[in-house]
């Protein structure tokens, strides 16, 4: 089922940041929202993955299962990388998946060291492994190669693209080379003028 | 480099007790009165000859169950109040009056109003859970609303369930609060405890015996039975804070 969002509004006390915004979000496919700074694509997210609630409008064919990156990594950053993948997978995914997952994207030799030290990038890494082999029938991925270098972050792009299988990602990117790279459908954002 | 800090500071330290005990041994010595005060020497030898009398394990043991009890059952009680009132606010707000007076009531009001409605032997229990309690409640409530809400968010979206959530966000979040709770709370339910051990005078408690060592003015008894008291509380508050810490180790490499 599409995502699809009708007249979305939402402002934080005076500020507006979504006014009357509307998307489709095609099942299956890769869509990318770009846009300046403030103009309201985390809080779109925000809005779809159920932590804010919008002031009007209505979104329709959200599926249960989600999973995401989100801005920042969020990790359980007492616990290894394993540990946090396995947090959020079902009994069905063993450990030695998620470790090949983990060593696909270059993780090898960390796998046992709290995420606490790794990385910044390392650790992004993980978030993106995380999101990746959940259950989940949409990935909602907020700026997910931020804080990557280009190799790497080419690497991650491939690794989510072949692991994507059917399910519906939404992108937040400011590169259009990742909208290009992803196949990705675009939306573009505009910023609202205040008041 | 930090070996060599630590070693310094131990020594220095060791040079602070040496110091006190030459004090003490000076004071002792001008005082000249083993009724007000006994030398160091004096309380090392009354010591010895109390590890050797037969009721000696059967006193420290009677208080030290009771008191180490008072502790547990106030770090359940303390854990479970404090998930409530972080879960609930309106909870929150009824039990703050309770602890606010546990806070504020001094403890030998509570002595002698527990002595009223408790037997003497279960006094120091009640007592200890009291001095207990509100660090517990009030070190894990802050740890529990200080929990990262971002972590929480992650939880709910990737619909992680509750016992997941405890191992992987509440607990190792909760690790220095629920430590800090507890190296603070067992040194006080051993003195509260033992004070109204004193005051209620249980058969066969290190508070009769020190109660004991008051009628008869024996300030080495006094200052001996003092010593096992500070050397069960250390011992137990050392034990008890690394099979915690050890508990919150496995967890995380589990």
């Amino acid at each position: 089922m599409d995502i699809i969002v009708s007249n979305l509004s939402k402002g934080f006390g005076a500020k507006h940041v979504l006014t009357d915004f509307s998307a489709i979000f095609p099942e299956h496919e890769v869509t990318c929202l770009m846009g300046p700074s403030g103009c309201g694509k985390t809080t779109l997210l925000n809005i779809l993955m159920g932590f804010l609630h919008q002031d009007s409008g209505t979104v329709s064919g959200i599926p249960k299962n989600k999973s995401a990156v989100f801005q920042e990594d969020r990790l359980c950053e007492s616990f290894n990388a394993v540990s946090n993948v396995r947090l959020v997978c079902n009994r069905k995914v063993e450990n030695k998946k998620i470790i090949s997952h983990l060593e696909r994207i270059g993780l090898i030799g960390s796998l046992n060291q709290p995420v606490s030290e790794l990385s910044g990038g390392m650790k992004r890494r993980v978030a993106i492994v995380r999101a990746v082999l959940a259950n989940s029938d949409v990935i909602f991925l907020d700026e997910p190669f931020k804080g990557l270098d280009v190799d790497t972050k080419k690497d991650v792009m491939q690794y989510i693209k072949s692991n994507k299988q059917d399910r519906t990602v939404i992108m937040v990117t400011h590169s259009i080379d990742e909208v290009e790279f992803m196949n990705g459908n675009l939306i573009v954002m505009e910023q609202k003028a205040e008041g | 480099m930090k070996d060599k800090t630590i070693n310094k500071t131990k020594i220095e330290k060791l040079a602070a007790v040496l110091f006190a005990l030459v004090v003490w041994h000076i004071v002792a010595i001008v005082v000249d009165n083993s009724m007000l005060l006994v030398t160091p020497a004096a309380v090392v030898k009354r010591m010895f000859n109390l590890l050797f009398e037969k009721d000696f394990l059967s006193a420290v043991g009677f208080s030290l169950i009771r008191i180490v009890a008072g502790f547990f059952i106030a770090l359940a009680t303390g854990s479970v109040l404090a998930v409530i009132a972080g879960r609930f606010r309106l909870a929150e707000i009824m039990f703050w009056p309770f602890i606010v007076a546990i806070k504020s009531v001094p403890v030998v009001s509570f002595i002698i109003l527990c002595l009223i409605w408790l037997s003497s032997r279960t006094l120091s229990v009640f007592i200890a859970f009291l001095m207990v309690l509100p660090i517990v409640y009030t070190n894990m409530l802050e740890g529990i609303k200080s929990t990262d809400k971002k972590l929480l968010e992650m939880a709910q979206l990737y619909n992680v369930g509750w016992l997941k959530k405890l191992k992987y966000i509440y607990l190792p979040h909760l690790k220095p609060y629920v430590i800090s709770a507890c190296s603070i709370s067992i040194g006080l339910s051993w003195k509260a405890g033992t004070a109204a051990e004193v005051i209620g005078i249980p058969e066969g408690s290190i508070g009769e015996k020190l109660y004991e060592a008051k009628v008869y003015f024996s300030s080495a008894d006094l200052l001996s039975w003092t010593v096992v008291i500070i050397v069960v509380s250390i011992l137990f508050e050392k034990l008890f804070l690394y099979l915690l810490k050890y508990f919150f180790e496995r967890l995380e490499s589990a």
